[in-house]
């Protein structure tokens, strides 16, 4: 069974149309990565996933998302939804709060005050995002304190305490330096084992990397998607060719 | 997961919603009962009392303790303006200067010293200024022109000082906000820094400038303790700078307490602090009119 | 080469503008400190006022002041907070919105003597309080309500947006992101906020002559029976406060020091202004530094 299933979807921005009858299916277990220009769709596609668009005025969608066969805008509460699928944004964004509060965060805001399990998650967490080592000693040292590759590991490791199933990253290593970058990336790598992830890039070789699956969006239409093998050397569309081959010179 | 725990998240997220909607509601009741309570005082002048409006605003007799109450409230509406304005006049070039000063001339010694002395002159609550006004500058205005001293000339002189820093700090915000590229624009054609605050910055900002001024105005209209302790209330309209003279604030002031509630004379006072309630109202509304016109906004 | 030397004699002009108002301002503060200087002790900081004769303090219109304060503070700080929390997070354009904000205008611009007045006729004579300092905390709420929601909602609206979508997007409610994230990520904001406005307050007497009255009883600090017109703990005794005392003084001191009284208890009041106000900017610093990880 698919993880996600996209069918139709058409989103406006009041009278913009920025997506167009997107229809796309992601598999459990794997890396989707959405590449195109900016401006392309990309990013507002991904935040279609777990209902982040919600939060903007004079947005209207339609058509369907399906995850694990259900409806996430009939029939999934908006809450759950953002359970299951977590997001990591753009630019590292940590709460002015301690390592440990950051990452305690989601788990108490959905009920859990236990001390020795909240312990137990920050410590998974970390240990997945592969930030313990860095800050064990410093756990509660102010969020804002580490560097900007650690801070994007804080935030994945924030969304894993919530476990979910789905992670949403959108362009996760725009703002963080090539060596960072490469930790974020082997983390994917391992993550994928667990959970399902679609990430936005607008760095070619990072989604030849890193993907299972790769789609190519341009001017809000999904212009072609599949293995990212097949969309790299073997691309359907003449549009996708022209973007990969202009990217890579 | 705890079912429980959802609903019970889901209630709290509800109730945080009434309660800080209930915040906001609770200040447009506060404007309601407010003009609604000074009104049906202040009206009573008028509809209890049979005095006409006309008598009110534009005679000078205030002579509230007569058998046959005269309340002409003119000399206060007169004296407000006077002092007011006059006051405004001193208050607006210095206050506008010294913002451009903070923004354009010194960012530096602005922030780190002009900055804060305005803070510090707006905290300086308004009976100090009072005090100052009535044990310094009223025995020096007795001493070098003349007179008791109380005067129309002390009140300016205090208000000039407590409207200084609410023009140079709204003055100065909006200058600040101005964008970048008109100064480079500016500069770029070879203009001097005066050149492009008069004829560019100042241009510009006016709108907000305007605000700031309006705004001192209504705190100098306002303001009661500060000029009623120096202009002397003596209930008619000056004639001169020097002599004593009363505001609509300062005789609500001094003569509340006086008074028993219900008499012509009380309300009267009322019908007065109606005026000084509309004033205000009005200068709000003349602000969100001049502010709509802004070009950087 | 006029352009130049105007542009010389503007810059000497607005150096001398800048540099008058500084001078000023350090004389007005050296001025009232120097008058009151022999007055900066404890015993005129704590024993009662005397009528008619000299040597009295202003013990307890000092204590008023503070418990006037703190009682304004409990008050209209959470409903400020509310209402800047409604106007930062929750209020939609439109008409409703723009009400709300007309009357927070309205209000802050509100003459403090007509509050006085509306305090009077609602909280002393429509209550039964007569002159009393819970009239006297409700006069001061009104006042400072507007400016603890503007102070709240600018605050608030300055946090940023991506810490608002991280805690979305880990399935909290709208409610836990205010509670959990935003408010505490504007806190340094408010509290600053709230410090200077208590200058405010503390300094405010136009609202008082007539809500909280222009005497004092007696204090009688080993009574702690609210009900007892003497004991602290009374909100509704009357209870004149510091600024108010000054004007008093003034316009209707009968002691032979009452010229050295207000000096000494305008420099107290100047002091506690100036207290206020370093402490803002202090703490602004450390809760700034704190929140960004600065050491």
């Amino acid at each position: 069974m698919k993880k996600i299933e996209v069918r139709d979807l058409d989103l406006f921005y009041g009278e913009v149309q920025a997506l167009k009858k997107i229809n796309l299916d992601v598999e459990p277990n794997s890396v989707l990565a959405l590449i195109g220009p900016s401006g392309c769709g990309k990013s507002t596609f991904i935040r279609t996933l777990n209902r982040m668009n919600d939060l903007i005025e004079g947005v209207k969608i339609s058509g369907t998302v399906l995850l694990d066969g259900k409806d996430i805008y009939k029939e999934v509460d908006v809450i759950e939804l953002r359970k299951k699928v977590g997001m990591v944004f753009q630019k590292p964004n940590p709460f002015p709060m301690t390592v440990y509060d950051n990452v305690a965060y989601g788990p108490r805001i959905h009920g859990i005050r236990d001390k020795r399990t909240l312990n137990e998650i920050v410590e998974k967490s970390l240990k997945a995002a592969a930030l313990w080592d860095e800050v064990k000693d410093r756990l509660h040292h102010s969020a804002l304190s580490l560097s900007g590759g650690q801070q994007q590991r804080l935030c994945i490791a924030r969304t894993l305490a919530v476990e979910p199933e789905v992670i949403l990253m959108d362009e996760p290593t725009s703002a963080l330096d090539p060596i960072s970058t490469m930790k974020i990336e082997e983390l994917i790598e391992e993550l994928k084992k667990k959970y399902t992830i679609i990430i936005v890039t607008h760095n070619m070789q990072q989604a030849g990397r890193v993907s299972d699956y790769t789609a190519f969006f341009l001017n809000g239409e999904l212009v072609e998607w599949g293995p990212t093998d097949q969309v790299f050397y073997n691309p359907k569309d003449k549009r996708t060719e022209d973007y990969i081959t202009g990217r890579f010179g | 997961m705890d079912k429980r725990y959802e609903v019970a998240r889901k209630r709290q997220d509800m109730l945080g919603k009434v309660i800080v909607f209930s915040s906001a509601v609770l200040l447009i009741v506060l404007v309601i009962s407010l003009f609604y309570f000074v009104a049906s005082k202040g009206l009573s002048t008028f509809i209890v009392n049979k005095i006409p409006l006309k008598e009110f605003l534009f005679s000078a007799e205030w002579r509230p303790d007569r058998e046959v109450p005269q309340v002409g409230a003119l000399p206060f509406i007169v004296g407000s303006v006077l002092v007011s304005i006059f006051a405004i006049l001193i208050s607006a070039p210095l206050g506008v200067s010294s913002a451009i000063f903070m923004v354009e001339i010194s960012k530096k010694m602005g922030q780190k010293i002009l900055q804060p002395a305005i803070e510090i002159f707006v905290g300086i609550p308004s009976v100090v200024y009072g005090w100052l006004g009535l044990s310094v500058l009223v025995p020096f205005i007795s001493k070098h022109f003349g007179g008791l001293g109380f005067s129309l000339l002390a009140g300016i002189l205090v208000l000039a000082i407590m409207t200084l820093p609410t023009i140079t700090s709204v003055s100065a915000d909006t200058i600040r906000s101005l964008p970048v590229e008109i100064r480079e624009a500016s500069y770029a054609l070879g203009a001097t820094r005066w050149q492009t605050i008069r004829h560019v910055l100042i241009p510009a900002a006016k709108p907000g400038i305007l605000t700031a001024i309006i705004l001192g105005l209504a705190r100098a209209f306002g303001e009661a303790l500060a000029v009623q302790m120096v202009i002397g209330n003596r209930p008619v309209i000056p004639k001169s700078f020097l002599e004593p003279m009363s505001t609509i604030t300062s005789i609500i002031t001094m003569e509340m307490g006086n008074t028993v509630m219900g008499t012509a004379w009380n309300n009267a006072l009322w019908s007065l602090a109606l005026l000084l309630l509309i004033i205000s109202f009005f200068f709000i509304i003349l602000i969100r009119l001049v502010g709509r016109r802004g070009m950087y906004r | 080469m006029k352009a130049k030397l105007y542009d010389k004699i503007a810059t000497i002009y607005f150096y001398v503008v800048a540099g008058f108002l500084v001078a000023f301002l350090i004389s007005l503060i050296g001025y009232i400190l120097y008058q009151g200087r022999t007055r900066l002790n404890l015993s005129f900081l704590t024993s009662p006022p005397k009528f008619m004769e000299a040597g009295g303090g202003i013990g307890p219109q000092l204590f008023n002041s503070i418990e006037l304060l703190v009682i304004t503070l409990i008050i209209s700080v959470p409903i400020g907070l509310g209402a800047g929390i409604y106007m930062a997070e929750y209020a939609r354009p439109g008409l409703f919105t723009e009400v709300i904000r007309l009357s927070v205008e309205t209000l802050s611009s509100m003459p403090s003597i007509v509050v006085g007045l509306f305090g009077l006729l609602v909280f002393v004579t429509m209550t039964g309080w007569g002159y009393s300092l819970m009239a006297g905390a409700l006069a001061l709420t009104v006042l400072n309500l507007p400016v603890m929601t503007r102070v709240s909602e600018d605050a608030i609206k300055s946090v940023p947006s991506s810490l608002r979508e991280a805690s979305f997007a880990l399935g909290a409610t709208k409610w836990q992101t205010i509670t959990k994230v935003v408010v505490p990520a504007a806190m340094p904001g408010i509290l600053t906020g709230i410090i200077l406005t208590a200058g405010r307050i503390f300094g405010e007497a136009a609202a008082l002559l007539y809500t909280a009255g222009m005497s004092s009883p007696a204090l009688n600090f080993s009574n702690l029976n609210p009900s007892s017109p003497t004991s602290p703990l009374n909100l509704f005794r009357p209870a004149e406060t510091l600024a108010v005392y000054i004007w008093k003084v003034n316009s209707e001191g009968l002691a032979p020091d009452a010229r050295q009284i207000a000096d000494g208890a305008s420099a107290v009041l100047l002091l506690a202004v100036l207290t206020f106000n370093l402490f803002a900017r202090w703490l602004g610093g450390v809760l700034y530094r704190r929140m960004t990880g600065e050491r």
